[in-house]
């Protein structure tokens, strides 16, 4: 049943260069960015090699090709997610389509659900990456709504005994990740989904951390938005999806070719969603590299990579915490856990042994991870963190917790 | 090891033992400048007496090459007028940038020149400039400072 790790390997071309001076490439920065798969890399250039074209425009035979490559990699996001493909908008990134809702919603008239005005609240969590709370930060600065936020505990989860208090009856968005990027903690979503829409709020999911690694059903999910971004699943840079049940109500973000209905010199219509929130030619052969990446996901299966990544994690988080001094900064369990692991080890800043840590050939994160209030509640400055995905093996672990040791010597 | 050429025994040296560190309780201005890609932090106090750096004080968070650069700069700059520090720090800005190709002359830079492997480093240059950045904006604002008392005594 395990994941035959060998040959998936194989697939991906760049575990075949190595790195500083000839050590093999040890790729444990996948929360950043994700390693692609030939197929996807292939998906992009053959787009280009033989469909290239405007998609929805053009009486021409290429044009035809481009669309059905650019709608069917919809209809593949879509059926990946649990959706309909009419439920599923192309962004440049998941950064997009996060600001995208909240400009919207700061685009929709009074009357709307989703207008927000000065004595309404908007509802995030403390560990948010940045991407989740500045837009919400400035929808609430340009409207004059409150913001206010989950506190994370020390054990790297959210205080949801507040849910009542926090979540209130003015709330008109929650907006929270699915997993920390930070931390791995993966948030119930049940009882905030419950108390958002008993008061009318929509809720916007992050689920860059989540949809790369486990099965996900947006139904199930209960929330009204998610997105992720392509480029953490094995696809393209430059796409990101936004998934939600309640495209109709809400208005355009950004306007121009494409997402119109009717124009005249004075004013303009708009396009049923999802053309609606896609203005301009849009990121064709990264969509269609997307469709490659979520083909390839699913000949694995996403239940296997997540079992796959479960095993691997407990496997880190028990050699990690064997180095002296090492601090698990996040749950230390597997419940609701996924395969983002920071941690501290005693004096070393994190830049420095990340430094040590490429010189051996491992690649890993350090800072704040575009998570800085939450380091900052945390009382870290910065964390290096390893993350997982299909590709990483155990024995990258041990080389990690040896490297590490060796940093403990180089900086002593 | 390449490593090496990055942490030179002399920048351990002042990480593990930085020198005027612990803002000093009077200055003539203080600066807070902040490295947004990584959080590393510094505040800075900056004193001077008659053009001459008389004192540079402060304290932060960060990594060696960060805390170990601003503890150079807050010796080597002590002493010098604010025009001979500002040209010290114009050469070891552009030793940054030499991408390996200079060795920096120590007569002029003296325990700078270890932080010359930085360059080599892109995403370390950031943090050997943050103490100089820092002490090149107190520079200019406590000359702005001193040019604006010196009118209002007029």
């Amino acid at each position: 049943m395990s994941l035959d790790v060998a040959t998936i390997r194989k697939d991906f071309p760049i575990f075949n260069r190595t790195v500083r001076d000839g050590k093999k490439l040890i790729y444990l920065d996948s929360g950043a960015t994700s390693q692609k798969p030939n197929s996807v890399i292939e998906a992009e250039g053959d787009f280009y090699r033989f469909h290239n074209a405007a998609v929805h425009r053009g009486a021409h035979q290429l044009a035809e090709e481009a669309t059905d490559a650019y709608e069917s990699a919809r209809s593949k996001v879509a059926s990946f997610l649990g959706a309909k493909a009419e439920e599923i908008v192309f962004t440049k990134g998941a950064t997009e389509s996060l600001n995208l809702i909240a400009y919207a919603m700061g685009n929709a008239p009074s009357g709307s659900r989703f207008a927000i005005t000065p004595k309404d609240r908007i509802v995030v969590t403390e560990m948010e990456h940045h991407a989740n709370l500045i837009p919400w930060q400035q929808l609430a600065a340009r409207t004059g709504a409150q913001l206010s936020w989950f506190d994370v505990l020390p054990n790297g989860r959210l205080d949801l005994s507040s849910i009542h208090t926090v979540i209130t009856e003015n709330t008109k968005v929650v907006a929270l990740t699915h997993q920390s990027n930070v931390l791995g903690t993966i948030n119930p979503l049940d009882a905030i989904v419950a108390r958002a829409h008993e008061v009318g709020a929509v809720v916007v999911l992050d689920a860059c951390q989540s949809v790369p690694h486990m099965p996900i059903d947006v139904k199930t999910l209960g929330v009204d938005f998610l997105v992720f971004s392509g480029h953490k699943a094995i696809g393209p840079t430059g796409v990101g999806v936004l998934w939600s049940s309640v495209l109709e109500d809400l208005p355009p973000f950004l306007f121009g070719g494409s997402m119109i209905e009717n124009v005249t010199m004075e004013s303009a219509t708009w396009a049923p969603a999802p053309k609606r929130f896609e203005a301009g030619v849009p990121n064709m052969a990264q969509a269609v590299g997307l469709g490659a990446a979520i083909d390839y996901l699913n000949t694995i299966g996403m239940e296997k990579i997540h079992q796959h990544e479960l095993q691997l994690t407990k496997y880190f988080l028990e050699q990690l915490q064997k180095v002296p001094t090492l601090k698990i900064i996040g749950p230390t369990d597997l419940d609701l856990r996924g395969s983002c692991i920071s941690f501290t080890v005693g004096q070393i800043h994190p830049h420095d042994l990340g430094q040590y840590l490429d010189s051996q050939g491992l690649a890993v994160r350090t800072g704040h991870h575009c998570a800085w209030p939450l380091t900052r509640k945390l009382g870290v400055p910065a964390t290096t963190r390893a993350s997982l995905y299909l590709y990483n093996q155990e024995e990258e672990c041990d080389l990690l917790v040896n490297a590490i040791v060796n940093a403990q010597k180089y900086f002593a | 090891m390449e490593l090496d050429s990055l942490y030179q025994e002399v920048i351990l040296d002042h990480y593990k033992h930085p020198l005027n560190k612990g803002l000093s309780e009077k200055y003539g201005v203080q600066v807070h400048h902040i490295n947004p890609s990584c959080g590393d932090e510094i505040t800075l106090n900056l004193s001077i007496e008659a053009g001459i750096v008389k004192s540079i004080t402060w304290d932060g968070v960060g990594c060696s090459i960060s805390q170990a650069s601003v503890s150079i700069v807050s010796d080597l700059l002590i002493n010098k007028t604010l025009e001979q520090a500002g040209s010290i720090t114009d050469v070891f800005v552009e030793l940054m940038h030499s991408k390996g190709m200079k060795e920096g002359d120590p007569t002029i830079l003296e325990d700078a020149v270890a932080l010359a492997g930085v360059s080599k480093f892109p995403a370390r240059i950031k943090c050997a400039l943050l103490g100089w950045m820092a002490f090149k904006d107190a520079a200019v604002r406590i000359k702005q400072l001193k040019e604006s008392e010196n009118r209002g005594s007029n």
